[in-house]
């Protein structure tokens, strides 16, 4: 069982607490019907599922309730970042140096 | 650090039996109150907390209380507010009323809701037996308050002192949630 | 004292404390402090079970929890908990133990012309033998190979006893509590943090309890334990677990442990859960697992009264037992030599020790040569004898040629130390990758991946004082890392126990015929040298590959005792060095753990919460049957007068048409969208326009997700401007209330809008029949309740009763309609209150089938039965629930997806049978022909089947290909029995006109 750090909460709770929402920053479009089927489909269905580190949203369902962004890095499943829904997504590649060091 | 805060509010029920009552803890139903869930953006949460009659904590986790409100502080915009039972359309009234000229949710929710009171030597141990956080009082001082999870129940947890909680659970889970407790207790009465 | 094998005096246990026990039913004795391995053979008993394969004769090998041949099953509470290790299992007055895994008994086992048969049985030979012809191995091979296999009988009852959980929390975990360990849970402790010390056994000290001579601080080793548990006990900061387990090492150092709470109680207290799991969160983990000693591998190396030297030991300091009278010491390693010496200085007899090393240390010499004790150098052993019990032994001189025998020994125990293997296990689990160590010949741990240390024998550092130092260290190191505290800690000093050095690894060379002998490597399964070549000759050249194919180091000791040797036969085999053939994982849980901690409270009444409504006790009363609904428990069917549900729910659906009946829907989810955007967003969120619903109205709202395929569906009223309530399904209330969260919080966080839920705010009482508004009226103030006032669709507070409600107007049933909402203190008052008033007018309390039933007779869907989560409104005929003018909603650029408006998609249709009587079965296929060919895809199935009281007939929904264009026609529904000629129709079979929820 993962500890996550909510940034609302400002403490690390139990995985059991949250539930995970699938990959962050996937914006629903303002106008859908301007939508091809082709770009409906992709965001509809599809993620680039990372092996690595990978944006995801979070809730803290049990908890505050909120919603937050995470990186996870999906091979050692480890939490990485979080920070706050509508704040913008960190440089991937700068948080794996961090992290590989 | 305090080691206990005003939590007048939350009194035994009188018509009823305690659930558990042994040396090293007891769980009572406590008495009804009304509840208010208070949703706002930051700009009404000094109206709400001047209308209400206790301010609305903006720090994670926490609680104003005084002898007849309390808000607790539940996420980023929300707050659960108590009021004794015969307050709820005063209370309500009061806060519609200041707060006509901001967006805001109050929704009554007194019935959704009912609260035990845990207290005793033992009475994190027996907590722990089912919630997954951290209660020594270094890590969840007096005071704190927070939602987490009572095995497969969700719960609202508020320390009212070193040995003492408030439990809060949606009414349907709260014999699941005293059941459970009241079970893991047994073993503290083992010879 | 009826135990031979019982010295007069010393060792942790109370001579004075005789206990009674029973082993496959012959009465024995043993003393307070033993555990059922070391009573057994303080009465000379070492045969205590078969092997698994082979069924050859087994005797106790090892002390621990690594136990590979005795395993038994006890009997309490009228059943036997099987598979449970005798080196483990502490013996109290009665208890009563039976052998494994033999057949007809002990001494005489069928099975055991298995061992003769032996060449029948090499490595892979379940592989090899029984893949041929397939369908035989389902039927015929496996469950014979598993009425002669296995470990032990499962228990025939269910469980009697409790199980606890407990979440800790803590600074410094100390797995362990020999000198490392409890020198660093000293050290740790000091600092002022949280500190757990767990340890596997019933008490503190580890090795030190066997220890012999051995001093720390001038007393001796168990009076230091003792000291030392004793001034941990006394803190508040610490928390000390014995019988306690940690088998689990998952991320972030949450380690799973399991106390055994009343395992070795002669008659708890039933209060006492029997185990109790515990899921530690530790900043600090401090692994001090120790080491266990090697097996050599020499042929016939399994007989009873061969044992690990340790053990030997352990038995003799510990627990006041002599393993024999005549003991045989074989050995690569120091350690060996002192259990030779502490046995002999009991006045055991030491047949020799047969060191296979060259010069061992002239220390050890010139003390065995004081003793007068026979040594043989160089020496192996090459063969044993006796069936049931050691009897002697066949030497063999290792010179440059080979081996040549050197004569036999008798004995009647055969103590053998192949050196120590580290315990990585739960370093391993952490994550950790072991490396080789080359002057110690073992793996040990690499770099910590988590908080961690391993610290003492576990990490490869031996001898008492080296061991304590490495304790403390670790400790302190720990806490500090943990809490930023130092505290400074006077170290014990320690005298004697020194590092043990040398150790063998894999098969010891002999003279014998190598296809004949067996020598084990792995009892458990019944592993041999042989096996284990065989298996490389075959192809396997990875270590995983060999595991698997000789199913060395699978059994519950995951290899502790037989990898390296294991590792070490293959690598000579391949002619590739040891670190080349890999080491397998060693995985959770470190020894086996019983369901029942892990299932813990979640059983019975407490498996799942179980949510129940305001008129439960009222229904438990007047006999109503309840049926499961997700974690809610609610109201099948009324029974009166006996009768049965088909009686009962035709008599309800009548009496609702007929005049009036109420029915708890207090479970149905309920949402208060609150705020000047609230009709923005339902706007957004269901297919419905809400805007220019007036306040005091209600609709029907249908939720699609973004595919555009319906999840949910409800009646939302408007009570305000700013104000909605809106009502979901059962099941999905809280996906719903998610699902929305979702879209305010992360797509629309712009909105002024917030949710809350108020499913358990209100009771909700349905009172639906033409003689509803009669019902409700007498109770209802402040709101008018006629027809023009209070039309169809309506919503309004008022008091019900006394008490606040939210009355609406609305129908699930086609008739004249209200439900009530209360708050939820008062819903009990209301519903009897109404049960008792129905009653006036002829009415009925009815429950979920009778729900069901009148809204399938109106055509009414239901989410879920009708929908699977492939079903647009298009499909289930309800294009008018979508508002035509908006802009968008969820939901709506799906409902354009090509697949979506493609013809030839299932559409919702009635199917009425042509035999009225005949019930069609819900999930059956709907077909063109009544006997199509084999392959014919299905034109769609039936959803909803239902007898109608009302109509004198049965009544179906189904989707089907093109439904809509089909009424009229014949269609079919194939069973066992016979195809089932059915007629298409529209979905409405009451009420077509709908005027009836005017009335
Ligand atoms: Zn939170």
């Amino acid at each position: 069982m993962l500890l996550i750090y909510c940034p609302y909460c400002e403490v690390e709770r139990p995985e059991l607490e949250f539930r995970c929402g699938g990959e962050a920053h996937i914006a629903r479009p303002t106008d859908p019907s301007t939508q091809s089927d082709e770009q409906w489909a992709d965001f509809l269905y599809m993620r680039t599922n990372t092996k690595g580190i990978y944006a995801e949203r979070w809730r803290h369902i049990h908890g505050c309730g909120r919603f937050f962004n995470a990186l996870r890095e999906t091979v050692g499943d480890k939490f990485l970042k979080v920070y706050k829904t509508g704040e913008p997504k960190p440089d991937l590649d700068a948080i794996a140096k961090e992290a590989s060091r | 650090m305090v080691d206990q805060v005003t939590a007048d509010l939350y009194v035994p029920d009188a018509g009823e039996e305690p659930l558990l009552a042994i040396s090293s803890v007891s769980i009572l139903r406590a008495a009804p109150v009304s509840r208010l869930s208070f949703r706002c953006r930051d700009d009404a949460r000094a109206a709400a907390g001047k209308a209400f009659g206790v301010a609305l904590p903006a720090k994670p986790l926490s609680a104003e209380t005084t002898s007849d409100r309390i808000a607790f502080w539940l996420g980023p915009d929300e707050w659960m507010l108590i009021a004794p039972e015969s307050d709820l359309e005063a209370v309500s009234a009061k806060l519609e009323a200041a707060l006509e000229s901001h967006p805001t949710s109050l929704v009554d929710v007194s019935h959704r809701q009912e609260a035990i009171l845990v207290s005793g030597d033992r009475a994190v141990w027996l907590l722990n037996t089912g919630i997954p956080i951290d209660l020594d009082v270094s890590a969840f001082p007096v005071g704190s308050v927070t939602r987490t999870v009572f095995h497969k129940a969700p719960v609202m947890v508020w320390r009212t002192g070193e040995d003492s909680f408030v439990v809060e659970a949606w009414v349907s889970f709260m014999d699941y949630v005293a059941g459970l407790l009241v079970q893991s207790a047994g073993e503290l009465s083992a010879a | 004292m009826s135990q031979p094998f019982r010295t007069h005096s010393g060792g942790r246990i109370d001579r004075n404390k005789q206990l009674t026990f029973q082993f496959d039913g012959e009465e024995l004795t043993g003393v307070e402090g033993d555990t059922l391995a070391s009573a057994l053979l303080a009465n000379g008993r070492h045969l205590v079970g078969r092997s698994f394969k082979y069924h050859r004769p087994r005797g106790i090998l090892t002390a621990g929890s690594e136990e590979p041949n005795a395993l038994v099953g006890i009997y309490r509470k009228g059943d036997q908990t099987p598979n449970l290790r005798a080196t483990q299992v502490e013996l109290y007055d009665g208890l009563k133990a039976i052998s494994q895994n033999r057949f007809p008994s002990l001494d005489f086992d069928v099975g055991a012309v298995n061992d003769l048969l032996s060449p029948l049985f090499p490595a892979g030979f379940y592989y090899k033998t029984f893949m041929w012809p397939r369908a035989f191995w389902d039927r015929v091979y496996e469950p014979i190979i598993r009425a002669a296999a296995g470990l032990g009988k499962p228990p025939i009852n269910p469980d009697h006893d409790t199980y606890g959980n407990l979440y800790a929390h803590c600074d410094v975990l100390v797995i362990g509590s020999g000198p490392a360990g409890l020198a660093a849970a000293l050290a740790a402790a000091e600092t002022g943090a949280r500190v757990i010390l767990c340890d596997e056994q019933s008490e503190f000290g580890g090795s030190l309890l066997s220890e012999s001579d051995a001093t720390i601080d001038g007393k001796s080793a168990t009076e230091w334990v003792e000291d030392s548990i004793r001034s941990l006990s006394a803190k508040d900061n610490v928390t000390l677990l014995p019988r306690t387990t940690a088998f689990g090492y998952f991320a972030q150092n949450f380690v799973s442990l399991a106390e055994r709470v009343t395992e070795h109680m002669a008659d708890p207290d039933p209060a006492l859960p029997r185990e109790r799991l515990w899921q530690v969160r530790a900043k600090e983990v401090v692994i001090a697992a120790g080491a266990i000693e090697r097996p050599m591998v020499f042929p016939e190396n399994d007989r009873p009264g061969i044992m690990l030297a340790d053990a030997g030991r352990t038995y003799l300091n510990r627990y006041g037992v002599k393993v024999g009278d005549n003991v045989l010491v074989a050995t690569a390693c120091d350690t060996a030599w002192q259990a030779a010496f502490d046995l002999a200085d009991r006045g055991v007899d030491i047949a020799a020790i047969a060191d296979m090393r060259e010069k061992p240390s002239e220390a050890l010499l010139s003390v065995a040569h004081a003793r007068g004790i026979r040594v043989e150098t160089g020496c192996v052993i090459t063969g044993t004898q006796g069936r049931k019990r050691v009897s002697g032994a066949l030497l063999g001189r290792v010179t440059s040629g080979g081996v040549t025998s050197a004569g036999e020994v008798t004995c009647d125990a055969l103590l053998m130390s192949g050196g120590w293997t580290p315990t990585v296990s739960l370093y391993s689990q952490s994550r950790g990758k072991v490396v080789w160590d080359d002057t110690l010949g073992t793996f040990v741990p690499g770099a910590p991946v988590q908080n961690e240390r391993s610290a003492g024998a576990c990490a490869g550092v031996y001898g008492l004082s080296a061991t304590l130092e490495a304790g403390y260290n670790a400790g302190e190191q720990a806490a500090k890392a943990a809490t930023g505290k130092t505290a400074k800690l006077a170290r014990a000093e320690a005298n004697g126990a020194d590092a043990g050095n040398g150790g063998i690894l894999g098969a010891l060379p002999h003279d014998r015929n190598a296809s004949k002998v067996k020598a084990f490597v792995d009892y458990q399964n019944d592993v041999t040298a042989k096996d284990v070549k065989l298996a490389v000759r075959e192809g396997m050249h990875s270590i995983e590959h060999i595991k698997r194919y000789t199913t060395t180091g699978m059994a519950t000791d995951q290899g502790r005792l037989s990898n390296l040797n294991a590792l070490q036969i293959a690598s000579t085999s391949l002619g590739k060095p040891l670190t080349d053939v890999g080491l397998t994982t060693f995985r959770q849980p470190y020894t086996p753990t019983t369901f029942g901690v892990f299932a813990n409270v979640s059983r019975g009444d407490f498996f799942d919460p179980v949510r129940r409504t305001p008129s439960h006790d009222w229904v438990v009363e007047n006999d109503g049957v309840f049926e499961d609904v997700g974690q809610w428990k609610r109201t099948w069917y009324f029974p009166i007068n006996g009768e049965d549900m088909h009686a009962a729910v035709a008599r309800e659906c009548e009496t609702v048409r007929k005049s009036v009946g109420l029915f708890d829907a207090s479970t149905l989810g309920k949402i208060e969208v609150v705020g000047p955007d609230a009709a923005e967003f339902l706007e957004r969120m269901y297919t419905n326009p809400w805007k220019k619903l007036g306040v005091g109205r209600c609709r029907y709202g249908l939720l699609l997700n973004e595919a555009g395929f319906i999840i949910d569906d409800g009646v939302i009223g408007r009570l305000a401007e700013d104000r909605f309530h809106v009502t979901t399904t059962t099941g999905g209330a809280a996906h719903v209330f998610a699902t929305m969260e979702d879209y305010l919080q992360t797509e629309w966080p712009d909105l002024n809008v917030w949710i809350t839920s108020t499913t358990e705010q209100y009771a909700v009482c349905a009172v639906q029949g033409p003689k509803a508004r009669e019902v409700i009226a007498p109770f209802v103030e402040g709101i008018d309740l006629s027809p023009d006032a209070f039309p169809h669709m309506s919503v309004a507070t008022g008091t019900f009763c006394g008490v606040p409600c939210r009355l609406m107007r609305i129908s699930f049933t086609g008739e004249l309609g209200f439900e009530v909402n209360i708050p939820r203190r008062h819903g009990k008052m209301v519903w009897e209150t109404l049960a008792k008033e129905i009653e006036k007018h002829d009415g009925t309390v009815y429950g979920t089938e009778t729900m069901h039933v009148l809204r399938a007779e109106k055509g009414y869907i239901i989410v879920g039965q009708e929908t699977d989560g492939t079903v647009t409104p298009h499909d289930v005929g309800m294009s008018w629930a979508i508002g035509k003018n908006k802009f968008d909603f969820v939901g709506k650029r799906g409902l354009q997806r090509p697949d979506l408006v493609a013809e030839g998609r299932k559409q919702l249709v009635g199917l009425l049978t042509k035999d009225p009587k005949v019930v069609l079965e819900e999930g059956a296929q709907v077909t063109k022909l009544a006997n199509p060919p084999a392959g014919t895809s299905a034109e769609g199935h039936v959803t909803s089947s239902y007898h109608s009281s009302v109509l004198g007939r049965s009544i179906a929904l189904a989707m089907v290909k093109g439904g809509r264009d089909l009424m009229g026609k014949t269609l079919h529904v194939p069973m066992p029995s016979g195809a089932i000629e059915v007629e298409v129709t529209d979905t409405i079979f009451v009420d077509k006109e709908g005027g009836r929820v005017n009335g």
